[in-house]
Order: C-alpha cells, then structure tokens, then sequence
C-alpha cells in the first residue's frame, strides 16, 4: 500500500560558490535604502507530492529526483523535509 | 620564516614531499625546489610552486617545440608571451586576439565551465588595452549516442550564449565536432578577438620598485582552487571529488570590469596589468613582478574577500572570476579608486613593487611566503619529453573506394551527420549582432566571419579550424592542414591573413606517442606558417586531456585572424544566382583517406589524410582574393569536409538556388567526396575572365556547373531536390537536442 507524501526541497549554492543573483539582490536593496543588508544568498523552494510506501522511502525517491533533476550537486546543496 | 595559520576547508598541502606530490608536483621537481631554495617550502609557497610549475602556466613539456612556430612579421606588434597577441591593422588601429581551453572544468559543470572560458579570454584581451568586438568558439563533444553528451552540448552552449550574451560581446563564428574520443573529455576552446590603438597597448612587466599593486574587480572566494593543476592532471573516476573547484561567472561583472580597466588605462594610470586568469593572485603577481625583474611585497589581509576566514593559501590560488591586478604609475591612487568607485568594483592596494626580487606575503601579521622570483619563473623545469614518431597511415587510391549504392543517400547522409549538419539550434542562442558591426557571421553563410572596425570602411575576419581526424592519421599533414585551412577561410571571403592563435588540445605528454603527436603537429604548423606567412602571436597548451588513460584525438585548433581594407569587398556562399557558372579552383586527385565519406557513409576511419602542398595553397588563395578584390567575385565557398559535393550542396542551400554539376576527371566517389585541399568553389557570371586569371597564375580553374532550378544534380550520376537536402542539413541538431535521435557519429 502507498500513500501520499508532501516533499518539501530546498536547493542552495554551496558555501563558497558565488552567488550571482544574491550579489545583484544586494545591491539593488542597498540601492533601494537598505544599506543594512548583507551575505544575500538566493535560493529556490520546490514543493510536490510523491506517493510511497512510507516516508523514508519518499525520502529515497527525493533525494534521487534532487541528484538527478532538482539541484546541480556541483554548485548545489539541497535539503529534503517529507511531511 | 612562520608557517602560516589555517582556517577554512581548503587547508593547503602538507608541507613536505606528501603535499608536493598531492598538488600535482614530481617527487623530483619537489627535490630541485627544496635544491633551489636550500630549504623546505611551507605550505603557501608549496602552493605557489605546485601552479607556477605546473603544465598549464610553464608549458614544461611543450615550451621546446612552441620554439619552432614563426612569431614574427611585418604585422606582428606582439607576440606570444603576454595575455595576448597583437598585429597591426594599419591606421594606427591593432588587433589583439588569443584562444584559450576551458576543458577539464567545462566536462565537470558546462554551463559555468563555458561561461568562465568566455569570461577568461576576454579578459586576455582586454588587459592589452583593447576592446572585445567578438568571440567564437571551437568545440569538440562525445559519440551523440553517449548519453551524457546531450546535457554536455546543451549545458556548454547555454553557458556560452549566457556570458556572451550579457556581457554584450557578439558571438560570431567557431566550430563543433562530435567524436567518441572525446566522450569522457569535452574541448571548449574560446577565442576573443578585439580592437586597440597600436600606441596604447598595455603589458604585464612590472616597470619598476616602489609602486603600488592594486587589486580589482570581483572579491576573491574558495572557488576554483587548484584549476591550474586540474587543467595539468588526467581525469579519472575520482574527478568527481574535484567538483568544488568550479568557478562561477558574472558577466555582468564582467562588463564594468571592461569598462573600468579601459578607463583606468585611458586616465594615463595603468604602468601594468594582469588579469587573474589560472592560478589567480599567484600566477598574476609572479609573472608581472618576474617579468619586470622586480619584487613583490604583498598583504594578503587587504585582498577583498567573499568569504570570513580564507587562508593565504587559498587567496593566493583562488580561481574567483572578474579579478585584475594592475601596478599603477606612482601617485594615480586616488584617480583608481575614483574610477573603481564609479564602476562599483571592489578595489584595494595590496602591496608595492620592491627591489629585492622576491615575493613576500604576509597575512595576519605573519610572513606565510617569502621567495626568490626566479626559480618560480625561469626555473620551471623544462622537459624535453621522448616522443615516437606517428606511424603513417597508408595513402588511399580514389579507384579502390567503393562509389555509394545510391548516390543521393549518400549526400543526404552527410549533409545530415553531426559533424556537417546545420549549427543552427547551437548559434541561434548566441548574440551575433551586439556592438552593430557583425557583416558576417555563423547566419549569413560565409567562410569566416566579419567584423567591421567600428566607424572604418576595414573589417577583421576570424575563423578556428582543426580536422582532428586529420592529425590522428599525420599530424604532421594536419598540423598543416588546420593552419591552410583557417587560411583558406580567410581568404575565401577576401580578406588578407595577418596571424593566428592557436590552443593545443592533446593527451598525456609524458607518453612517447602523445609526445610525438605533438612534435609532429606542431612542426607541421610551422611549415604552413612560414609556407603562407600566417605567424603565431598567442596561444594556448591543453595536455594530459584523457580519461582512464585513453587520449582525445590530437586537436590544435588554429584561430585565424584577417584583414579586409575594403568591408564591402568581401565574398560568402550565400548568394548564388540563377544563371551563374560556377567554377573549381584548385587541383583534384580524389583524396579519400580519413575524408567524412569514408567515416560516415562507409563506416571507415583509415588512410592517409589529403596532403597540404603549401605553394598550391598559396598561389590559389592569393588568387580568389584578387578575384574577390579587383574582378567583383562575390560568391565563394572554401572546399573542406565531405569534398565538392558537399561544398556545392552547402552553396545551394544557403543561396536556395539549385546546381546541375558535371564531376570533375577520374573516379566519380573521388571527384566528388574527396577533400583534396587548397581548393575553393566560385561562382559568377562571366567564367571567361575568372579562367583567364587563373591560368596566368598558374591555378587549375575548370567549370563545373551552373545554378538554377530547385534540385542539385550530377550529370549521370543523380538529382536530389534541394527541400531533401535541407531537411536532412537542418534537422539532425535539434532533433538530437530534442532527444528524437541517437545518431553514432561513428556510422
């Protein structure tokens, strides 16, 4: 039997990578009068459900879809929460 | 001395033989550094030699045989041994061009690994006082069949396209093959030509003590640590550890970098200047203070950072894009930062030219480096590496070649091969048009592209060759040939060659056979370089390019640039007209061996390849150019891959006008799909004349057709609608990308 899991995946640049579109946010908030602003780093949220037999094996499934798809392991750093 | 104090993840190397031998150093260039030295080098300085010697910044194996390659000319104002090459336009105008590989990191992520190829040649060209007006790009991928293939094409042109694109520099011209030997190890090979006044060129040589070094651009991070001895190592499965030393680009950085260093060298400020290209801080600040025979005291704590808690080892071999120093004239410190401020670049003084010749860091208070410049620099080891000469493949008579089955098929076939078939899907992604001045370029079916001298009736042409399956069978022969070639492409839209650039794409050199693909190549260059006065002025090395152990097809890809003084004077294949004749320059014996028939139609990669006779090479293209220059010739397409038919199909389609060809004497499979070399096809009203100049220069010139009609025919042998032909040119690409196809290039 399966049910239905809610994937939550959140994908970053590794620390160290230079964050092109952070350094861009930065500015234009230091531009737009918020000069306290600092070490922007943008990332992305991807929300789904996946069916599987219980949530470890959502997990399995995930972090698969993340390695292969959902994240460039070579720059980027993911993390998986299955409700 | 006190070691230095590390934090961070990247530590460094142990000091010691251990950590030499972990940074990609010999056991024995270890012992002559701690010979050089009389002592053993911490950790900083390890790190300083393990990039200063290693393959890509001494170029140890391949430095004795470059010797051979003509550098100098009327035109040469520079030549190799700075950021780039330099030759004159006339005018007081020069063009300063150079191509450089972005391998190793463009297989590991191709999206930022093409991108930071683009970023890096640009900024080779414009640390000489010259603005980039246009890129262009050699690219070699795997078997189409290999799966990994599509992702690295579509991850490598998307990468191109996003820097070029937005830092605005048009994409104008280059090339792609597709061969298995390149499945575990992609060549991007980028090429940045661009425009400077001949007394306005800058240089790196430190002028003299007590200046200030000034550091600019972007901040410096953890990213790219060790490429340079990435670039010098083979890959293997473990490369897949290596992955944190990808750099990641910013071309909008990119773009107030340009503009800032051309201001800077304009206010008068500039004494000397390098970019941060491999090897970052260390290469750039060795080279400059080595050339000038000076020293370097440095504070590495005034380096802008991205990141709390860099070591001196990782600022000092940090690979972060967007980065330049420069040695300003004394006192224009403030005049820098005013232009700095304005461009919204990080920008600090980080030290000052000294008179010991050594270079001194220091970080947190502490001395972490201090060493004589000379054995950096000019104690390199130098190898002269055993090498075997290549065995020669046999030379294949044209009467031994089985004729294809059916004939059509066999065209359509080629023209629909990946290493033939139309780029489109990759140049659409690409900016041609930036900056106003592309006349010619990958859209508008031309030899070479064009770029007009902003505001002159002149124009630069530019062109990169290689045939790899050429130098495999001889690379003497197509050593010579990838220079001929970017010659000839040159000359058939009518521009005069000036000089090239050229990026050596081989395997392990320590492998006598390697070895000999490259001694033998790079004589065979050399030949056609004094042969057709087309000098080197800049280059790149790209070696130990294996995987497992199994090397790339030699590839010395040759980046040829030229001179059109009359823009509108020029000539392309587009625009062929009903009614013209269209007429073969240049001898025909029906060369079959290592052709594209041979591989793709009947499966075969043997035989000898065409041979390059230089004087015919010569006296062919200097007569097309007359023609294009003085007789109003116009259309001209240059003879390469897949022979005549290909080059009349290729005609036909862009033009959209059809042939009715006669094959030319002997047997038809030679005539027709034989890549004999020195050849162009020309089209025009009048043949008389055309044949009449070309006797008295002593050039075979024979008709061979004439256009019109919606389908290309050959006398005899068959007629193939040109809708056919089309398809079969346009579709392989995107239905490739698309995942519809999973063509072999092999078959």
């Amino acid at each position: 039997m399966s049910s239905t899991f809610k994937a939550m995946v959140r994908v970053f640049l590794k620390a160290g990578v230079l964050d092109v579109q952070g350094k861009a946010v930065e500015q234009a908030l230091h531009g737009l009068g918020f000069p306290g602003v600092a070490d922007v780093r943008v990332g992305r949220l991807i929300q789904f459900e996946v069916a599987a037999a219980d949530a470890d094996e959502a997990r399995t499934q995930v972090e698969a879809m993340c390695r292969r798809l959902l994240a460039n392991p070579v720059i980027e750093s993911f993390e998986v929460e299955i409700a | 001395m006190t070691s230095t104090s590390v934090t961070g993840p990247v530590t460094g190397p142990v000091p010691g033989l251990a950590g030499a031998l972990q940074s990609g150093l010999k056991a024995e260039e270890y012992a002559l550094i701690v010979k050089r030295l009389n002592r053993e080098p911490n950790a900083v300085e390890l790190g300083l030699f393990s990039v200063m010697w290693s393959e890509h910044c001494s170029y140890k194996s391949s430095r004795r045989h470059l010797r051979r390659f003509p550098t100098t000319g009327e035109v040469v104002i520079q030549g190799p041994g700075e950021n780039a090459g330099v030759v004159d336009l006339g005018d007081g105008q020069a063009c300063v061009f150079k191509m450089e590989s972005h391998n190793h990191p463009s297989f590991i992520e191709p999206y930022q690994g093409a991108a930071t190829g683009v970023g890096g040649i640009m900024r080779d060209v414009f640390t000489m006082g010259a603005r980039p007006i246009a890129l262009l790009n050699a690219l070699r991928f795997g078997d189409p069949a290999d799966p990994r293939t599509r992702r690295l094409v579509s991850g490598v042109v998307s990468g191109i396209g996003g820097y070029g694109n937005c830092v605005g520099v048009p994409t104008v011209g280059g090339e792609v093959n597709f061969h298995r030997g390149y499945n575990g190890n992609i060549l991007v090979n980028a090429m940045c030509v661009g425009l400077a006044e001949t007394d306005k060129i800058f240089y790196s040589a430190a002028p003299g003590p007590h200046l200030p070094v000034v550091y600019f651009g972007s901040k410096t991070g953890r990213d790219g640590i060790h490429g340079a001895t990435m670039a010098s190592a083979e890959f293997d499965a473990e490369s897949e550890a290596k992955r944190p030393t990808v750099q990641v680009g910013d071309p909008f950085a990119e773009k107030l970098l340009i503009e800032a260093t051309l201001e800077l060298m304009a206010s008068g400020a500039v004494a000397a200047i390098q970019d941060m290209g491999a090897a970052g801080l260390t290469s750039s600040s060795v080279e400059m203070a080595g050339k000038g025979g000076v020293g370097l005291e440095l504070d590495l704590d005034r380096v802008p950072q991205r990141e709390a808690g860099m070591s001196a080892y990782e600022m000092m071999l940090s690979e972060s894009q967007e980065r330049m120093l420069a040695i300003l004239s004394p006192g224009r410190e403030a005049d820098a930062e005013a232009i700095f401020a304005r461009w919204g670049l990080d920008a600090a003084v980080i030290g000052t030219t000294t008179e010991t010749g050594r270079i001194v860091l220091r970080h947190r208070g502490e001395v972490v480096c201090d060493l004589p410049l000379a054995p950096l620099t000019d104690d390199a080891p130098l190898y002269d590496r055993p090498h075997t000469a290549p065995a020669k493949a046999p030379r294949l008579k044209a009467a031994d070649i089985p004729a294809p089955e059916d004939w059509a098929q066999a065209l359509i076939r080629l023209l629909g091969s990946p290493d033939l078939a139309s780029r489109r899907w990759i140049w659409e992604q690409y900016d041609r048009h930036v900056m106003a001045d592309s006349l010619e370029e990958s859209d508008t079916g031309a030899d070479a592209a064009v770029v007009r001298v902003h505001g002159a009736r002149k124009a630069v042409a530019m062109t990169c060759d290689c045939t790899p399956r050429y130098v495999a069978a001889d690379p003497l022969e197509g050593g010579k040939q990838a220079v001929a070639e970017a010659w000839r492409n040159l000359c058939a839209v009518g521009a005069r060659p000036l000089a090239i650039t050229d990026n050596l794409n081989f395997g392990n050199p320590e492998k006598p056979h390697i070895m000999g693909q490259i001694v033998a190549a790079i004589e065979g260059m050399s030949q056609a370089c004094r042969a057709l006065d087309f000098p080197v002025v800049s280059g790149n090395v790209s070696l130990y390019n294996e995987t497992d152990g199994e090397a790339i097809p030699p590839t010395p890809v040759v980046g040829g640039v030229g001179l059109l003084a009359e823009a509108s004077r020029r000539a392309v294949y587009s625009n062929l007209k009903a009614g013209q004749t269209l007429i073969l320059v240049g001898e025909t014996h029906g060369e079959l061996g290592a052709s594209l028939y041979l591989r793709d139609v009947l499966g075969r990669e043997d035989g000898a390849p065409p041979p390059v006779d230089l004087e015919r090479e010569r006296a062919a293209g200097e007569l097309v150019r007359a023609l294009i220059a003085d007789d109003g010739v116009r259309t001209v397409h240059d003879l390469s891959d897949g022979g005549l038919i290909v080059a009349v199909a290729e005609m036909a389609l862009a033009s959209g006008v059809g042939v009715k060809a006669q094959a030319p004497a002997g047997p038809p499979v030679g005539a027709l799909f034989g890549e004999d070399q020195g050849r162009y096809l020309i089209a025009v009203d009048q043949a008389a004349p055309v044949l009449a100049r070309a006797a008295a220069a002593g050039v075979a010139a024979a008709i061979i057709g004439r256009a019109g009609g919606e389908t290309l025919a050959v006398e005899g042998l068959f007629s193939v609608s040109l809708a056919c032909l089309r398809d079969a040119h346009e579709g392989w690409l995107p239905a490739f990308m698309a995942g519809s196809v999973n063509a072999s290039a092999e078959t």
